[in-house]
């Protein structure tokens, strides 16, 4: 009730911001229509809260998961430790796929399909962020942007179907309902991040001690195969 | 509670043998027949992966005397105070609505040549395969001074359910400044650091509740798992309340009298208000049985988990000797898939890839003190034969320590979906 009312309130600045603060994004007039989708658990504004979800006042170039007293999923905590930083591109991936970035994410949001939806209510969080002018474009982060794999590897086609018995393995640990119960979900993620995240698994660049022995015995085939049949699986 | 339900147990399981064993020969239809023995970390599996993978081609029946499965591992997390006894418990009624016949009954023989099981119910089920994962028994006279007989007085507590909660009972019973004693097992037994994550549970709770008591430890092996982590552990959590006496110090040369509540080790004798006597381990009864056992375990083939003595049966986890794997639920969950998928391409014709095999156990020394103990496996001609590993390291950050424990907790809920279903 607080963030729809706030929201309406904070309508009449953004109209007055939008037109120069969302250069190049979207519509922040349009957004704040978009972010009507936000308010049942997000406040963004002066004096905005924590609610369900945490505040968005300064989002942009915020790390993930790091606002003070509020209660995220292990997965976010852990992307935001991983380097995680809300930018247009980052924050676009979220929005669009909550899931797909954050695989156990705790916001209960089925994503915004429409990309120019996503750019207007950018544009609109954009206005309450330190430096609107100049807030971080795309940063290298822990999706699949930041590699240096072989195109090669990346253009693999998995077989689905060693993948489903490769992943039996996996199994053991992650569940194939995507849940975490302290250990993350795996399923539905783009083929590449899975990729990406495996090869560093296997080059030690991420540190699990059982992951980097699980993918360490892995090929670059079989890598491909488990991206396969996790991407999916519901 | 626990009474309840063992009433219950007793008199239910006969009635509903008897109803569902005449259903089982109209089952198959004419389908090749699996029939696994044992439902918990190896056959529970086995038989949630065949009947999923073969979308009903093959007929599956799991024979589990237990209605409600209590996990083994995890258990000392419910001594430690970590666990309620209620989170390690699971039924089999999801594995029978995805279309396993779940007999709740005995068995009590195999007959390879008709391919058929006997049951303790009466009436016998036929088999295409069959996978036997029974888990463990104790060796007659392993420890002097105790059989079975005696496991009221001095539990092993080495199976979930209710010798877990009668050495729960029994700890909380102590008297002030009492004595815990555990009798160790000699090697190969089920989960290797189980012994010693429970010495750091049941410290746990002394420091706690109970903290001028004792703990005594004898140990007939000359080193255990994860030795320089617990002993760590101990040191730091626990000083001056552990006393261990191993190989060298003659905790091999052991008796116990459970009338009087001594233990006598290597001569000396000890009063005792508990006594945890976890003995010398061999293959559940039934393999034996069948008669695919050589000595204490079942030998089996590394590539599909095949008995050496019978290619129709198969052997899973803690009951076969396979090579290099400790014997562990995660170990038993692990060689589950690769026999479901062997065992339904020999069946159907489906595809069946190379077997790979992998293990980690976590034990938790102290709340939020987690560590951890894994390696990859894969099959040779003559072995399941260790391929990479990695051990917990001493020194290591509580920040790390409490990552590791929670993600024991992920393990935990994964692996019980993973037998049971969701």
């Amino acid at each position: 009730m607080r963030g729809l009312s706030r929201s309406a309130l904070y309508l009449a600045s953004v109209l007055a911001a939008g037109a120069s603060a969302a250069e190049g994004l979207g519509d922040a007039e349009r957004g704040a229509e978009v972010f009507r989708l936000c308010t049942a658990c997000h406040e963004v504004g002066e004096g905005a809260r924590n609610g369900v979800g945490p505040h968005l006042n300064g989002v942009f170039g915020r790390p993930a998961g790091a606002v003070d007293g509020v209660r995220y999923s292990k997965s976010m905590t852990r992307m935001g430790v991983e380097g995680l930083i809300w930018t247009e591109e980052t924050l676009d991936a979220y929005l669009e796929n909550p899931r797909a970035l954050v695989s156990k994410t705790r916001m209960s949001f089925r994503g915004i399909d429409d990309a120019r939806d996503r750019s207007d209510v950018m544009a609109f969080l954009r206005v309450y962020s330190d430096n609107p002018a100049d807030f971080p474009g795309a940063e290298p982060t822990a999706t699949g942007t930041d590699h240096d794999l072989d195109p090669e590897i990346l253009a693999l086609q998995g077989d689905p179907e060693y993948g489903e018995y490769l992943a039996s393995e996996c199994k053991t640990c992650h569940q194939a309902s995507g849940m975490d119960d302290g250990i993350p979900g795996i399923t539905g993620w783009p083929d590449e991040d899975f990729v990406v995240a495996m090869h560093a698994y296997k080059r030690k660049l991420r540190s699990n001690p059982v992951m980097q022995m699980m993918a360490g015995r892995l090929n670059d085939e079989e890598i491909a195969a488990l991206a396969a049949y996790f991407r999916d699986l519901d | 509670m626990t009474l309840n339900r063992r009433i219950f147990l007793g008199s239910g399981a006969a009635a509903t043998a008897a109803l569902a064993a005449p259903m089982v020969f109209a089952a198959s239809h004419g389908k090749p027949h699996v029939v696994v023995v044992g439902g918990g970390a190896g056959g529970a599996t086995a038989a949630r992966y065949i009947a999923k993978d073969s979308n009903g081609d093959v007929a599956v029946t799991l024979i589990e005397p237990s209605r409600e499965y209590y996990t083994c591992f995890f258990s000392n997390l419910y001594i430690g105070g970590f666990k309620q006894m209620d989170e390690l418990g699971h039924s089999y009624g999801t594995l029978a609505a995805n279309g396993i016949n779940v007999l709740h009954d005995w068995a009590t023989g195999v007959d390879r040549d008709a391919k058929t099981v006997a049951l303790a119910g009466g009436g016998s089920v036929p088999y295409d395969k069959l996978i036997l994962s029974p888990g463990i028994d104790f060796v007659d006279g392993a420890v002097e001074g105790w059989d079975q007989m005696a496991q009221n007085a001095m539990p092993h507590a080495y199976k979930g359910g209710s010798q877990t909660e009668l050495l729960k009972a029994q700890l909380v019973a102590m008297p002030q400044g009492g004595t815990f004693a555990m009798v160790a097992p000699p090697n190969p037994y089920r989960c290797p650091p189980g012994p010693y994550e429970r010495v750091s549970m049941v410290a746990h709770y002394l420091k706690a509740n109970n903290p001028t008591a004792k703990i005594l430890v004898a140990d007939p092996k000359p080193k255990f798992s994860k030795q320089g982590l617990f002993e760590e552990g101990w040191n730091k959590h626990y000083a001056g309340m552990i006393d261990y006496i191993g190989e060298d110090f003659g905790g091999g040369n052991v008796s116990v009298d459970p009338n009087a509540m001594t233990i006598t080790i290597d001569g000396e004798v000890t009063n005792v208000d508990v006594c945890n006597v976890i003995p010398a381990m061999k293959a559940g009864h039934i393999a034996e049985v069948a008669g695919v056992t050589d000595g204490n375990w079942a030998p089996v083939n590394a590539a599909d988990m095949s008995s050496k003595v019978d290619a129709d049966i198969y052997v899973l986890g803690d009951a076969s000797e396979q090579g290099d794997m400790p014997k562990s639920g995660y170990s038993a969950n692990s060689q589950a898939k690769v026999c479901a998928n062997a065992v339904r391409g020999a069946l159907t014709g489906s595809r069946v890839f190379p077997a790979k095999f992998s293990n980690t156990c976590w034990s938790l020394i102290d709340a939020n003190d987690g560590v951890k103990v894994g390696a990859t496996y894969e099959a040779t001609d003559e072995k399941i034969a260790q391929v990479d590993g990695f051990i917990s390291q001493v020194g290591e950050t509580a920040e790390l320590r409490r990552a590791t424990y929670e993600e024991s907790e992920g393990w935990y809920t994964g692996i019980t979906t993973d037998m049971f279903g969701a």
